[in-house]
């Protein structure tokens, strides 16, 4: 655990990040995105209001638009930070000679990945005083908030780990990240335009009144903004769940699949990080 | 102790290395020369444990390349002939990171450290940011890196490659060091009289096969069997062909007509040498100069890579 704790690569990882003035820039826009989305919010909804206050209800309104767009966000930053973690160390000619060091492929790729993380999750918390806001208009309890926080650490790691695989698989950081993104746009968009467009098919085609086909239910526990609209909005995953006729919980759905992904990404980037010894 | 037995890597139909078979002793200093391409990188990845070799193997100090990979990486201190660093990291910061990747407890790193970068002249740039280190000092702090574990074996490919007269002066200097510390280093360079003054044994590697190995003083002497004579006259330059052709250790016989010369390869001993001579002088050719043409160590490495067997 000690090891692990003061491991040189998360060291070093922690070190290069948060020397760089990028970092501190990263985490200015990111704020400054989120708070003016806040205060845009909270004006436009003050001035449209006849009585010119903000009410409780509309707080809640809020409170999902920004954990909304905060995964969003999430999504956006998390490719750019993984998926060039291993290739730019090759890039910089700088990966070899960390492979020759006697430091486990496992400690070099876990190190990598919380190293990313951990960059996400700082901007997470320093977003948590936009999200007292919300707080003082009511409307929105602590465990909320703890549960959008635990969410968004799942997600990060899970597409931190597929940024990793890429970054690890691919030579080029520019192919790497391209790939990344891609995968990320297919699992946070493409597949709720697949749960859409499956359901209407199931509809329109094949049974008016909604029928069995378990295909939508497999595409939405595959997309994160659904299953967290889903904890706002419940009746979407009980529309999801009648129209495919599978009654287990979503969001346990999404935290195993999302699992598999994360531990598959992680093992396949240990053992493809050094070339096989044993087969030439 | 390097053992590599019929070391093979193939990338699809290039062959990069050939059986390629080598026993280096410990402590000793052998020089790996070959022009770009031979093999000799991808022989040091291969036993930096980077990559697989297609067929044989390799032993450091006992422990097998492919299956001892872990060892393998206590034994060696890499340093390849390409490298970058951090730029955000200072020289000491680099140093410590390396260490820690050692398993080097941090109190052990704090007395090691300010020796190497005594031992590689870099104590004053201690806290210099590495980015902003010159190019010699980079590799001075490379090579630090790869002695931060005190390896038996150094594999240093190309270390001098692109460091100006002085530099290199102060790369062999520190390479002397390390061999009165009885390290067993292996070196690459693709300049033969660069690696001659600091190598005990050399191996000259052609198209990813070793075509010479020994002393450098064996290396010249196995080409010196055959050495170029060039020969002046004052007249009968056509008398003095027909009887130099007529000797059996003659060969690949030229002349110039407008400089009255002609210049042959000689295979006898340098008895049979002066024996021709006497004859020629018997001869009464008219003779103004016999003279052999010295060949250096570029020359050697020419001709060795030109494809010519030694003896």
């Amino acid at each position: 655990m000690k090891n692990f704790v003061v491991n040189p690569v998360l060291n070093k990882e922690f070190k290069l990040r948060f020397r760089t003035f990028k970092s501190f820039l990263g985490i200015l826009f990111y704020l400054l995105a989120l708070a003016i989305l806040i205060i845009g919010f909270v004006f436009i909804e003050s001035m449209t209001n006849s009585q010119g206050y903000f009410k409780p209800d509309q707080s809640r309104e809020m409170f999902m638009i920004l954990s909304v767009l905060q995964l969003a966000l999430i999504l956006f930053i998390t490719p750019g930070l993984t998926a060039g973690v291993i290739s730019s160390e090759r890039e910089r000619q700088t990966l070899n000679i960390m492979l020759t060091t006697t430091q486990s492929s496992t400690s070099i790729i876990v190190s990598k990945l919380l190293s990313s993380i951990s960059f996400l999750l700082l901007l997470i918390i320093a977003s948590l005083p936009l999200y007292s806001i919300v707080f003082l208009f009511g409307g929105i309890s602590p465990g909320q908030l703890l549960t959008m926080i635990g969410f968004y650490t799942f997600t990060i790691i899970t597409f931190g780990s597929i940024g990793v695989l890429f970054s690890t698989l691919i030579r080029k950081t520019i192919v790497s990240m391209v790939t990344t993104y891609g995968v990320t746009l297919f699992l946070a968009g493409g597949t709720a335009f697949l749960t859409l467009i499956l359901m209407q098919l199931d509809r329109g085609f094949y049974n008016p009144a909604g029928g069995n086909n378990p295909f939508p239910y497999f595409t939405a526990m595959l997309n994160p903004p659904i299953v967290l609209l889903g904890t706002f909005q419940p009746e979407i995953i009980k529309e999801i769940q009648r129209g495919t006729g599978i009654e287990f919980p979503l969001w346990i759905s999404f935290l195993i699949s999302y699992t598999v992904i994360f531990l598959g990404a992680l093992l396949l980037s240990i053992k493809m990080l050094r070339p096989n010894m044993k087969k030439g | 102790m390097i053992e590599i037995m019929e070391l093979t890597k193939r990338y699809g139909k290039f062959t990069a290395l050939d059986s390629l078979s080598l026993q280096i002793e410990k402590g000793t200093v052998f020089g790996f020369v070959g022009q770009n391409g031979a093999g000799k990188s991808t022989t040091f990845s291969i036993l930096a444990t980077l990559l697989a070799p297609t067929s044989g193997t390799a032993y450091i100090n006992g422990y097998n390349v492919q299956k001892d990979t872990k060892m393998v990486r206590r034994q060696i201190g890499y340093m390849p002939d390409f490298f970058g660093v951090y730029d955000q990291l200072k020289a000491d910061e680099y140093l410590h990171f390396y260490g820690a990747s050692y398993g080097i407890p941090l109190v052990e790193r704090q007395k090691l450290i300010p020796q190497l970068l005594d031992l590689v002249n870099l104590t004053h740039k201690r806290d210099s940011y590495v980015d902003l280190l010159s190019r010699g000092m980079k590799q001075r702090l490379c090579l630090a890196r790869s002695l931060i574990h005190d390896p038996e074996v150094l594999i240093l490919d190309e270390p001098a490659s692109g460091l100006d007269p002085r530099a290199r002066v102060e790369m062999r200097e520190i390479l002397k060091e390390l061999k009165s510390m009885g390290k067993t280093i292996l070196i690459s360079s693709h300049i033969l009289p660069e690696l001659a003054e600091m190598c005990d044994t050399l191996g000259i590697i052609d198209g990813g096969k070793l075509v010479a190995e020994g002393s450098v003083s064996d290396i010249q002497a196995k080409l010196q069997g055959e050495k170029m004579i060039i020969v002046k006259m004052m007249e009968g330059l056509e008398q003095a062909i027909a009887f130099f052709e007529d000797d059996p250790y003659v060969s690949k016989l030229i002349h110039r007509e407008e400089e009255n010369s002609l210049q042959f390869i000689y295979r006898g001993s340098s008895e049979e040498q002066t024996v021709l001579l006497k004859k020629a002088i018997l001869h009464q050719l008219p003779i103004i100069s016999f003279s052999e043409v010295e060949t250096n160590l570029e020359d050697v490495f020419m001709e060795i890579t030109r494809g010519v067997e030694l003896a």
